[in-house]
């Protein structure tokens, strides 16, 4: 498959803490590429890194097979870039904003002209163009600066946390537009510690924690690897059964009790429910819910970077 | 295309870039108040402190007021511009879009220049208007001038470059260096009546070439031989635009 962008060996040290560490992993072109980790785990340091803001110390990237060391220029020539910490210029109008990043990203006048009226349609600023950045909220100024990482026509988009405290609107028209837009061609990096964004945006999901990668893999694959994280719900109605009778059954291997619910982990849960409703029939036991739930994204992401992965 | 069509397309790309940065930088930061004051009002200060109560000739007044005011003008948009865009948080975007550091040290540059020279011009029109100084040598006036704004300008990027948050610790640099080159550039007194230890310490400072060809285009007697202010200017905009290059580049390596 055609690679957006190609990491190897990635590593960035802030003297003697090492903030990435020999990372490798490639984003495929029209793919949105979710990248999670805790704080400070160093997915904001990779994204400097690969947009140009900071030097690598060690290691190789590419972005549409241009170096971006060697060849820093044409990498981010095709980019539009959401960073985490970044702000508009808070003097300008949100109209020259854009009209500013669109000149600074080579876009000729015509075109950042008629890409600008768009995209102020689109993200609901067309009634506040003439508005000094400082009197936007938050809100509209994270709206304005998707603007200004669109305004280029962009080939990869990075996006840093682009929905971070954001209102519920704000946050659904973005995960919206993106989601439009990846239909249409673009690719996307996406850091997010929202888990149901990574979730309903992502193809792909890498996890970063302490600077390496913990895991890559598509949303499934990745449940896949949480298999112990797969667990029965159930709940009794009147006398409950003692903890240590379920924890008996075979391939359980945890129990965590909740009043009258009881939540089984097991790599088998299809089998354990089966084996629940045995249980309840012989010894006279009244079940009044029972379910099975795969691991979610979040349980993947905590069993992936907690300590000992266990439940 | 062959690499020489996409040199030149590099090239006029990183122009306009320049150019963008510099528009930029004109409509945000020439009127913040740090700019206004240390640009505007403190060569019309140090005017009023050099002339009032003194008889002193016109065609002395006039070219030493030119050669402040671009002074004072061109180097105050520099080492405003970084400093606030790193506090605002504006620096990473510009420096991630496809514009060269180079590029973005040339637009700052450029957005100095032509502040100095607009602002510059206003002591020069009003002593030509209202006083009988007349321009001797055209050449030497616009070469003083554009070369010197060129250089000052230069020197205020420079003074951005060191990776601080904070404009007020690069304004009180700024002055730091701006202040005490002023007085041995023979601004004040002629270079050549001034004591020995200024007059030694006079060819450090990019202003005693720029006022010394501005002297001269009001048909004075110049200190240095005439070859030699626009080669300096020259070279001191190149030194202090590679300087500034190079701290950006650094301060980028190491994430600063």
């Amino acid at each position: 498959m055609d690679e957006m962008i190609r990491v190897r060996g990635l590593t960035r040290h802030y003297g003697e803490l090492v903030a990435v560490d020999h990372i490798d992993f490639e984003v495929h072109r029209g793919e949105i590429f979710g990248f999670l980790g805790p704080n400070g785990a160093g997915k904001t340091t990779t994204i400097r890194m690969l947009t140009g803001v900071i030097d690598p110390t060690e290691g190789s990237a590419s972005i549409d097979g241009h170096d971006i060391r060697t060849k820093a220029i044409a990498a981010r020539r095709h980019l539009g870039i959401l960073p985490e910490d970044a702000n508009v210029y808070v003097d300008l109008t949100v109209w020259q904003n854009v009209m500013l990043m669109g000149e600074l990203l080579g876009a000729g006048r015509r075109e950042r002209r008629l890409r600008g009226e768009e995209l102020l349609e689109t993200f609901g600023l067309q009634d506040r163009r003439a508005q000094k950045g400082r009197a936007l909220s938050k809100g509209l100024r994270q709206r304005l600066m998707v603007c200004m990482a669109l305004i280029g026509d962009p080939d990869l988009l990075f996006l840093d946390e682009p929905t971070s405290g954001l209102d519920v609107a704000s946050a659904r028209l973005i995960r919206q537009i993106v989601a439009e837009r990846n239909r249409r061609g673009l690719t996307v990096f996406l850091t997010t510690h929202n888990m149901g964004e990574a979730e309903e945006l992502c193809d792909r999901v890498a996890i970063i924690d302490h600077g390496k990668i913990a895991a890559i893999d598509t949303t499934e694959g990745l449940m896949r690897v949480a298999r112990s994280r797969q667990s029965v719900d159930v709940e009794f109605a009147g006398e409950s059964p003692p903890a240590a009778e379920l924890e008996a059954i075979p391939d359980v291997t945890a129990v965590k009790r909740d009043a009258s619910r009881y939540v089984l982990y097991s790599e088998q849960p299809g089998q354990v429910a089966q084996q629940i409703a045995t249980l309840a029939t012989e010894r006279g036991y009244d079940i009044a819910a029972i379910s099975t739930r795969k691991p979610s994204l979040e349980d993947v992401y905590l069993f992936l970077t907690e300590s000992n992965g266990s439940p | 295309m062959s690499t020489a069509e996409s040199g030149s397309a590099l090239l006029s790309q990183q122009a306009r870039g320049a150019v963008t940065v510099a528009k930029k930088n004109a409509l945000i930061y020439y009127f913040k108040p740090p700019v206004l004051i240390f640009g505007v009002l403190f060569p019309v200060f140090f005017f009023l402190a050099f002339s009032l109560g003194r008889s002193m000739p016109a065609d002395r007044i006039v070219p030493a007021m030119v050669a402040m005011a671009l002074w004072f003008t061109a180097s105050a948009v520099g080492p405003l511009v970084t400093p606030w865009e790193r506090t605002s948080r504006t620096y990473e975007r510009l420096i991630s879009t496809p514009i060269a550091i180079q590029a973005i040290v040339a637009g700052d540059v450029l957005s100095g220049f032509a502040f100095g020279i607009s602002f510059s011009l206003v002591p020069l029109l009003l002593g030509l208007a209202f006083t009988d100084t007349a321009v001797a040598s055209a050449t030497s006036l616009v070469c003083g001038i554009v070369l010197g704004a060129l250089a000052f300008s230069s020197l205020g990027v420079l003074l951005a470059a060191p990776p601080v948050h904070g404009p007020s610790y690069i304004m009180m640099l700024s002055n730091l260096v701006r202040l005490p080159l002023l007085f041995v550039s023979g601004i004040f007194v002629p270079i050549a009546e001034m004591p020995a230890w200024a007059r030694w310490l006079a060819p450090i400072s990019p202003l005693s070439y720029c006022a010394d060809c501005i002297r001269r285009g009001f048909g004075e007697t110049g200190y240095f031989p005439f070859w030699l202010n626009p080669l300096m200017l020259v070279l001191f905009s190149a030194l202090f635009s590679w300087a500034a290059c190079r701290f950006h580049i650094r301060s980028r390596a190491h994430g600063l």
